[in-house]
């Protein structure tokens, strides 16, 4: 029975006990449902939830689990001389027998790959029909206690809620788990990285070039893997970003919170956020046709070599994107700081724009501050653009009018070609993307703590 | 009176030249300031302008495609006798491009060897596809003469069109001038039409501008919202329901709260990462399926969903849950019967906007290899698909001058998509908005 199929039955028998529980409580109660407890339906979805929970939760673990056994059952029945070989080739071997025993096409096929194929195949499905008997026995009996237990004094409702709550839970802590997973799978990956690369390679050597996969098998050299050309042209890219939007975004917010009329701030302000609602990929595919050919052709005109993909395009693309978030969040603190500042200042005879300049400004700077340092680790992390219009090449050059190359790129790059899982070219992605996670999570505390930090208090 | 105007009189001789030099210096900053800001707004939306008007103009030729009317000969010898086997599997060996070229040299009679093959390329190398698809419908064709319209080669269609212009010199055109003369005598026969490209919404991947859609890749989406939708939905309402009714005020949910802001702000690639090293490696869930795409993509909306329900659930008021408490319901049954239900708008227009976010993300699919070439399109969520906005960056890499109007149609439709539910969100906010 395939785990989809039975999930369906689980479904089926849970509604089953659902209407078991129901009648049950309906029974025990001799007709009169004020004799009980709970609603008559608490006790159904008591039941159901009983059978429910504990079959999946032995499909769950089954299924984690099964791959790893089953994986250890194919390499014994491997003949001796293929184990000798190294664990890449083996596991290469192991993948061919599972892709063999499901239909799969796969070259270099050996008569011992399509005995164990088979070994697999029949000890797979028998590792599946036991999964499913166990599943539904555990779930029966599980319902089934609960259903005979039924009396009108049950606690059916605090139940059912015990287990709300429960799954409650267990759904907030997933953006915990989440976290973890992100720490501890690239954890696991960089270590692994940094056992064939040392450390002082990747965060000190200025040369990116990494070769390809099978330079480190033939001789010594794995290739370098300095990731200093790769940071320098990220902050390079995120700075003429912040060039473009800080300006363009403080003076829009400043502009929306204290002239625009009411009518104008209604129209205006949708209109700005729509910036930072289109996808990345139209941002880089507008930057690579439309913004880079204008600067290579201005650039001309001017007798300057602009390349059509530079830091300059990709940085000026990523600004306009950035605006909105700049001054949306500044537009927000600006409006919060309280009217009698401003009418302070405005009473002792200071224009407008001095009292902006000179009053609210300092007032809302924590917060201003606060959003420019969020938006720089969006600018930081952002990947589409640069992987369309910053280039490829990491040279460490300070024209910004030439093609640089970014953390986010090289991740790209490194996962989407054809190297093994296990080179140092690949692992080296999940270095890259934990050092971007470190510093874009450090910039985002730092911008929470600046924010909290020097907020100030007027009320 | 007298005295007042003399004040006046002497202030005014007092401090003329500085203050009042100074006081226009101070209004003309003013008014610099605020054309500042206008300024700065403007060209925020001058970009979005030129952005769309760009993208607009070099995708809407896409939409159309031009087609050659042919008439076809089918003998009978070249097809499979058994009707059984008059399956699109079972004339896949039918020299299709030969009958096509054959009609097409019938119908222009050419004198060379050259002047023929000039004539093949005016069509599709997929305009076969289309004889295929008519004859599998309709076998009693076999035998007989059909008169279609065929998919034209994508140089035919930009000259059609007019976006290649025939005034440059032939040695810079991707087409002869013999091959325009062709084009002129066909059009002469009424034998070409410019029609709505269902192409670009029906076909997969493909290395031919003029047969490639977004078909494929707009079904793999689907399944990914869908994903998401059955995920996020339940665990992000949970969640903030969790977080906003129930959590007790200590450490543990501190912890959670401040993970919640922090995954909101981590960069999308990341989470692409932890798909790659969780649900390839380790779970072995296939790549490029749209399933693991999914999974990753509520992952990452997760965050988005939850803070925007619990903005909606504070804004039901406490009284209602008093009201629900004051008269015996527990606070599970409170929450389920009361908050919820009032809350609901609120929480589908988070769940609009979440999945609005999800649909325009890249760089995380890319990670896990939803950049493959697929032809097929996916029957189930666990076979290789791809999305549309890679679909999008997939395009936007090649040379050929076909694919830049492809991929700014696919743009097109990716932005019709997001601003249609943003427009939904926005709608069901105004509509159902209340004030308490």
């Amino acid at each position: 029975m395939s785990v989809s199929m039975l999930l369906a039955v689980v479904l089926i028998c849970a509604a089953v006990f659902y209407v078991l529980g129901n009648r049950r409580a309906i029974g025990v109660s001799g007709g009169d449902s004020r004799q009980l407890h709970s609603r008559p339906n608490y006790y159904g979805i008591l039941a159901a939830l009983w059978f429910a929970i504990p079959a999946i939760a032995v499909i769950v673990v089954w299924q984690v689990l099964q791959g790893h056994f089953l994986e250890g059952g194919i390499v014994d029945s491997l003949p001796p001389d293929v184990l000798e070989r190294s664990a890449d080739q083996v596991r290469l071997v192991v993948a061919t027998i599972k892709s063999l025993a499901f239909g799969g096409i796969a070259s270099g096929v050996e008569p011992y790959m399509l005995e164990s194929a088979a070994g697999y195949r029949s000890a797979h499905g028998f590792s599946q029909t036991l999964m499913s008997i166990m599943s539904l026995a555990l779930g029966l009996l599980v319902a089934g206690t609960t259903v005979a237990r039924i009396t009108p004094q049950t606690r059916a409702r605090n139940g059912v809620e015990r287990i709300v709550k429960a799954m409650l839970i267990a759904c907030a802590s997933l953006a915990i788990l989440t976290t973890a997973g992100i720490v501890l799978s690239m954890l696991f990956e960089t270590i692994n990285f940094f056992k064939t690369v040392p450390l002082s390679n990747f965060f000190f050597s200025t040369e990116w070039d990494p070769r390809f996969s099978s330079a480190g098998r033939d001789g010594g050299d794995t290739g370098q893997f300095g990731m200093i050309p790769l940071m320098v042209g990220t902050m390079y890219v995120a700075f003429v970003a912040m060039l473009v939007a800080v300006p363009i975004g403080l003076l829009a917010a400043m502009y929306l919170a204290e002239y625009a009329t009411p009518k104008f701030r209604a129209t205006a302000k949708p209109m700005l956020e729509i910036l930072a609602g289109i996808p990345t990929v139209v941002y880089g595919f507008f930057a690579l046709v439309t913004v880079g050919p204008f600067l290579r052709d201005t650039g001309d005109i001017m007798g300057l070599d602009i390349d059509a993909r530079s830091v300059m395009t990709a940085g000026i693309v990523m600004g306009i994107m950035i605006i909105p978030f700049i001054s949306s969040l500044s537009d927000d603190v600006i409006t919060q700081v309280p009217r009698s500042l401003r009418e302070g200042s405005l009473g002792l005879g200071a224009t407008k724009s001095e009292t902006i300049r000179k009053v609210i400004f300092p007032a809302a700077l924590p917060g201003i501050v606060g959003s420019i340092l969020l938006a720089a680790s969006r600018a930081i992390g952002e990947t589409m653009i640069v992987v369309m219009a910053a280039g490829v090449a990491a040279n460490l050059s300070g024209n910004p009018f030439e093609p640089m190359t970014t953390v986010t790129v090289k991740i790209v790059n490194q996962l989407t070609g054809d190297n093994e899982f296990t080179s140092p070219q690949t692992l080296v992605a999940f270095a890259l993307g934990m050092t971007l996670f470190v510093i874009t999570l450090g910039l985002n505390i730092f911008a929470l703590h600046i924010v909290r930090k020097y907020r100030e208090q007027y009320d | 009176m007298s005295t007042q105007s003399e004040v006046s009189h002497s202030i005014g001789a007092t401090i003329p030249a500085e203050v009042s030099r100074r006081l226009k210096r101070r209004y003309a900053a003013e008014r610099r300031f605020q054309a500042y800001g206008i300024g700065a707004i403007m060209i925020g939306l001058m970009f979005l302008l030129i952005m769309f008007v760009s993208i607009i103009q070099a995708g809407l030729p896409a939409f159309q495609e031009t087609r050659i009317r042919l008439d076809v000969e089918l003998p009978a010898d070249k097809f499979p006798d058994d009707p059984a086997e008059q399956t699109a599997e079972g004339m896949r060996l039918v020299g299709w491009t030969g009958l096509i070229q054959q009609a097409i040299r019938d119908q222009l009679q050419p004198e060379t060897r050259a002047d023929a093959l000039a004539m093949h390329k005016l069509l599709s190398p997929n305009a076969e596809v289309g004889l295929r698809d008519i004859v599998v419908a309709d076998p009693s064709l076999i035998g007989k003469s059909v008169s279609v319209w065929l998919l034209s080669a994508g140089d035919v269609d930009a000259i059609v069109k007019g976006t290649m212009s025939r005034d440059v010199p032939e040695t810079q055109r991707t087409i002869s001038d013999r091959q325009l003369t062709f084009i002129d005598t066909l059009e002469e026969q009424d034998r070409l039409r410019s029609q709505f490209a269902f192409t670009l919404f029906s076909a997969g991947a493909s290395s031919y501008p003029e047969s490639a859609g977004i078909g494929v890749a707009l079904v793999g989406s689907l399944y990914m919202m869908l994903v998401v939708l059955c995920l996020a939905l339940p665990i992000g309402v949970a969640a903030a329901v969790y977080l906003e009714e129930f959590a007790p005020k200590n450490r543990w949910t501190d912890v959670i709260e401040v993970n919640i802001n922090n995954l909101a702000a981590v960069p999308s690639i990341v989470f692409g990462l932890l798909g790659l090293a969780v649900f390839i490696n380790f779970v072995e869930l296939p790549r490029s399926a749209p399933l693991v795409g999914g999974l990753v993509l509520t992952l990452m909306t997760l965050p988005t969903v939850i803070i925007a329900t619990r903005a909606a659930l504070k804004a039901v008021p406490p009284s209602i849950r008093e009201a629900a408490l004051g008269i015996g319901a527990s606070k599970m049954q409170s929450i389920f019967h009361h908050v919820l239900p009032l809350a609901a708008p609120g929480i589908l227009t988070s769940i609009i906007i979440g999945l609005a976010q999800a649909l325009g993300e890249t760089a995380p699919l890319l990670m896990i290899g939803m950049v493959a070439t697929v032809f097929t399109y996916p029957e189930t969520p666990m076979d290789p698909a791809t999305a549309l906005p890679v679909q999008i960056f997939m395009w936007s890499g090649l040379p050929e001058r076909g694919f830049v109007a492809r991929t700014s149609a696919g743009i097109m439709v990716l932005l019709t998509f997001l601003i249609f539910m943003n427009a939904v969100a926005v709608y069901l906010r105004k509509k159902f908005e209340r004030r308490w």
